[in-house]
């Protein structure tokens, strides 16, 4: 899975989500579409990618990312 | 089996809730007032002469054969004209009567050609029929003058007419403007000049007209004729089915001589298109036979191969040993399969079922995800359910009309005539669209009251401009919203909505639109009695798509328009089982019925039903496999009735997914373009050939229809069948209304539907189940179908594509189809409809045409950041300046080499309304264009010795 891609359909999810001033649930949206809607090696991808340094991820999507896993 | 004649009443039937009582040739009929007194003798087995009348069309009163007399009444009224009265005592047969008729069939047949043995139309003509009704005997006229020496107009592909044989009775001039809604035709000149004429005095081809088969099939005589016909003489059986096209799912009756299709008649009793029908379903029906069609499996190590026949034996045990070997290399997720929206629900669910239980992995997903899987996910998350909310028919009471991305003219041609009629008797439209469709001036008596046309990209920042007046102008249902819905989701959007950056005035410059329009269409929806939003692929095909959808169920529910007849969210489906390949389970995150794989009370229902342990975790979306397979993850994939290969985004990055697998199964009727990277080929049947079920756009279940053995031996759930069980997952299915019952005890929406009541009903909408037991033409009529039962609003803010216009890339181009054509074209190509669309254009604006120095017919070269094609120009007004439009039917177009990998943010929808693009005249080819063409000549010559050899 190309990294950059997964990273594009994170952020394009957290654009969507920022819509909510309450960025709990938000953060809670973009956690239950990953989880509900992602493949598990691209769920593995994200969140590797994540803990390594997840550069280029929106601050809502490390978030969320951060609570996969 | 027999022809079955459908019976012709005359006229419609009428709407009345009052009845009246009335006595014709001395027996008692109760009729609906508004009857004619011709339909009410019909409906108790008498049948008045007539020419002139048929009941698809309104009364017309020229043929003076259904002359009447009533008791204390004067002369003798025509029965098609003549209401039914209370009391009335009627007289249809006397000497009088018989007089006259006579003399009027006298006159006709005076100026017809007496060749009734030889004519085409022998044993199926109307005026054949009255001569012999009324007791013609001799003609006593010697005219000095006729028309018998007209010439006859052959120039469309499928009909010809024959004006020596036309009776001037107007039923196609009727037809055209009634039924279809073109008005192309028209009768030219009085009294013995009197002709009809399509156009100003044109050949069919050269004219307005659409090739519906409207007229063909109203003209009494044979005048009008199928070619098909003619050519091989009338049909001896008929057999109803469900037409393979579009998303209207129109019924058939497929008329046959033998196993051969003789002709495709819309069916009266067809509740999604009651007796209509347009150029492809009736007659674009010739590629079932046609000679590219594949009849033996094939297989091959690899592409640069020659295909080798082999039996299906052989054939299914080596694509089952292939898939087996990749799982036992590469991990049971490597493999995967696609299911396909042109085959059965049955055919579907049984894939879906393959891969879920046979594969072991939830991989499966569906040509939906590059169309409606936005439609799926809006609907689902607010009002509870990945469906339309409304039948067809229920247009007709629509007072507001708003089409959204849409051109149901071209796309849903049936269901886009129906719209217009209700558009001529007066209600509203509004277009939201880049591009001047039809339906904003160019259909006879309909035009758009607003046509919103924005700028590509930018449908969100338009739905919320409509929410904002919506609200700030106090224009919501309050009532609706605080009976029906969330009310807290609801004051959450509302203050949303309300804030002035989605005010009109503000998104004018993201939209293009005047807010003065935006605001004055907004209150047209939100006042209307009735306010209706039909949509298409210009919504989902975004990378906002799910975010515009859900903006739609805000508006609508907000406006309190749903719920009821005449209102209501209707997704256009694009393909005839789009709906239904999507209710089957086939994306990869939810089994039947739109249940997640990991709902433990449903992944334990599928458990237990097919003894197999199942995956509670999703499984890859086709863009996810492509992804995969690069990757080298994925490497096995079975695909059932789609062309990947030419319909997905950045086709190139398709390309070399497919290349980069072991095991690519492809099962079609043709090879397609996917076949030519195919190791399998599985011969698939068409429609014409199996038994089952297709799903409308309107969740319409109708019957599919066998009406010739299928060419290959097997039908396509069949084939399924055997490579589960060589697979080692067992199935022994023996019909397909066995895997309905199946379908039925596992899916609650579907609980009700069997195929016995599908041949009792006709068809049936689902959700079908005891609350239900006749279907659902309307949806959430007292609750939504989300758990609370309440509709939920959900915050939408408008995000600008990534997809950027710079100067390298200057104008935007967006995609859509054409009347004539199909999808991938697979099918269309294949019959004569190339007539009419024989290659994909660019449509350029003409001052972005004059910056370029191009002009009409020029080849263009067009490129993207993804990729360049060329294609020749047409230059129009009809899209605006910066946006290019094209057709994607033709693979050598290319149209996928541009398109980009953008997606919708929910669904990885792909982006194909926007991809920034620069036009520049070319002389050549594309580089893509010239190794594409070099590849598939290859791939056929691979073919040909596979068939030569075999």
């Amino acid at each position: 899975m190309k990294i950059e891609r997964l990273i594009k359909m994170a952020n394009d999810i957290s654009d969507f989500f920022n819509a909510e001033s309450d960025k709990e649930v938000a953060v809670e949206g973009i956690k239950n579409h990953i989880l509900r809607a992602w493949e598990p090696r691209m769920r593995q991808a994200i969140i590797a990618y994540y803990k390594e340094n997840g550069a280029g991820l929106s601050e809502l999507a490390k978030t969320a990312v951060s609570k996969l896993g | 089996m027999s022809m079955n004649k459908e019976q012709d009443f005359g006229t419609p039937a009428s709407t009345a809730s009052t009845h009246v009582n009335l006595e014709i040739d001395g027996f008692k009929v109760t009729a609906p007032a508004g009857t004619s007194i011709m339909r009410a003798a019909a409906s108790i087995g008498i049948e008045i002469p007539k020419l002139c009348a048929t009941d698809s069309l309104e009364p017309f009163g020229s043929c003076r054969l259904c002359l009447v007399q009533i008791e204390g009444g004067r002369g003798m009224p025509a029965s098609c004209t003549t209401p039914v009265a209370e009391g009335q005592k009627i007289t249809t047969q006397n000497p009088r009567l018989a007089e006259v008729r006579r003399g009027v069939m006298e006159l006709y047949i005076s100026d017809h050609p007496l060749d009734c043995l030889t004519c085409s139309a022998n044993g199926d003509c109307e005026l054949q029929d009255m001569a012999g009704a009324v007791g013609l005997r001799q003609v006593r006229y010697n005219p000095i003058e006729t028309h018998l020496n007209a010439i006859k107009d052959e120039s469309n592909p499928y009909f010809t007419f024959d004006p020596s044989k036309c009776i001037v009775c107007s039923r196609c001039v009727r037809a055209c403007e009634e039924t279809q809604g073109t008005f192309a035709l028209t009768i030219d000149g009085r009294g013995f000049d009197s002709k009809v004429s399509p156009s100003q005095n044109q050949p069919f081809m050269d004219s307005e007209c659409v090739s519906c088969g409207a007229c063909v099939q109203a003209c009494p005589t044979a005048t009008l004729m199928e070619k098909s016909v003619i050519d091989n003489g009338t049909p001896e059986h008929a057999i109803v089915t469900t037409c393979a096209y579009c998303g209207v799912g129109c019924s058939f009756r497929a008329e046959m001589k033998g196993e051969q299709v003789i002709r495709m008649v819309p069916a009266k009793d067809g509740k999604a298109n009651h007796g209509h029908s347009c150029v492809k379903g009736r007659f674009a029906f010739g590629y079932a036979t046609h000679k590219d069609r594949i009849t033996k499996p094939m297989i091959r190590a690899s592409i640069k191969d020659a295909w080798q026949e082999v039996s299906w034996e052989e054939a299914i045990n080596h694509a089952a040993s292939e898939m087996k070997r990749i799982q036992t290399k590469y991990g049971k997720d490597s493999i995967g399969g696609i299911t396909s929206s042109r085959c059965t629900n049955e055919e579907t669910y049984l894939v879906q079922k393959l891969i879920r239980a046979g594969f072991g992995n939830n991989n499966v997903d569906t040509c939906a995800r590059v169309c409606h899987s936005p439609t799926g996910y809006g609907l689902k998350q607010t009002f509870g359910e990945s469906s339309g909310t409304q039948d067809f028919d229920s247009v007709m009471k629509a007072d507001v009309i708003m089409v959204i991305g849409a051109n149901p003219t071209d796309g849903h041609p049936v269901f886009g005539s129906q719209m217009k009629k209700r558009l001529r008797q007066g209600a509203k439209l509004i277009v939201v669209d880049p591009r001047e469709i039809d339906l904003v001036k160019n259909s006879p008596h309909v035009q758009a009251d607003f046509h919103l046309k924005l700028r590509p990209s930018t449908n969100v920042a338009l739905i919320n401009a409509l929410g904002h007046v919506i609200v700030t102008e106090n224009l919501t249902d309050e009532a609706f919203v605080n009976q029906r819905c969330d009310v807290a989701s609801f004051n959450k959007w509302k203050t949303f909505i309300a804030d002035p950056r989605h005010a009109p005035e503000v998104t004018e410059a993201i939209t293009g639109v005047p807010a003065a329009d935006i605001r004055a269409a907004a209150r047209l929806y939100a006042a209307a009695d009735n306010g209706a939003i039909y949509y298409g692929l210009g919504v989902t095909e975004h990378s906002q798509g799910s975010t515009m959808v859900i903006g739609i169920a805000n508006i609508a529910m907000a406006t309190g328009n749903l719920g009821r007849i005449g209102v209501g969210v209707n997704p256009l489906r694009g393909q005839n089982n789009v709906q239904g390949s999507c209710d089957m389970g086939s994306f990869p995150h939810e089994f039947p019925g739109y249940r997640h794989v990991s709902d433990p009370e449903t992944h334990s229902l599928f458990e237990s039903a097919w003894q197999t342990r199942l995956s509670t975790e999703p499984g890859l979306r086709i863009p996810n496999m492509f992804e995969a397979a690069l990757d080298n993850s994925f490497m096995g994939l079975y695909v059932e009735g789609e062309d990947i290969a030419q319909s997905d985004p950045d086709i190139k990055h398709v390309h070399a997914a497919l290349r980069a697998m072991e095991c690519v199964i492809v099962q079609d009727i043709f090879l397609n373009e996917t076949a030519k990277f195919a190791h399998v080929f599985l011969p698939g049947a068409s429609f014409l050939e199996k038994d089952g079920t297709f799903t409308n756009a309107e969740r319409r279940i109708s019957p599919v229809r066998k009406v010739m053995k299928p060419l290959a031996g097997y039908q396509d759930w069949e084939v399924t069948q055997l490579l589960s069980n060589a697979m080692g997952y067992p199935m022994s299915y023996n019909h397909p209304s066995e895997i309905m019952e199946e379908i039925a005890a596992l899916t609650p929406s579907f609980s009700g539907v069997s195929y016995a009541k599908i041949d009792e009903l006709g068809s049936i909408q689902w959700p079908c189940n005891d609350d239900a037991p006749q279907g659902t033409p309307i949806m959430h009529t007292n609750e939504f179908m989300r758990d609370n039962g309440k509709g939920l609003f959900m915050l939408t803010d408008y995000v600008a594509t990534q997809e950027k216009i710079t100067p390298m890339f200057p104008l935007i181009l967006t995609t859509g189809r054409i009347l004539s054509q199909y999808n991938v074209g697979a099918q269309t190509r294949r019959t004569e409809n190339v007539a009419w669309h024989g290659e994909d254009r660019l449509e350029i604006h003409p001052h972005d045409a004059e910056d370029r120095g191009i002009k009409n017919d020029d080849w263009v070269g067009i490129k993207s950041r993804a990729g360049e094609t060329v294609l020749r120009a047409l230059i129009t007004d009809r899209v605006q300046p910066g946006v290019v439009y094209t057709t994607f039917h033709f693979p050598e177009s290319g149209a996928n080499v541009i398109t980009t990998d953008n997606s919708d943010w929910a669904t990885n929808c792909p982006e194909y309304k926007v991809t920034a693009v620069q036009v520049t005249k070319v002389n050549q080819q594309s580089q893509w264009q010239q190794d594409y063409s070099a590849f598939s000549e290859q791939q056929l010559e691979l073919l040909e010795q596979g068939l030569s050899n075999g």
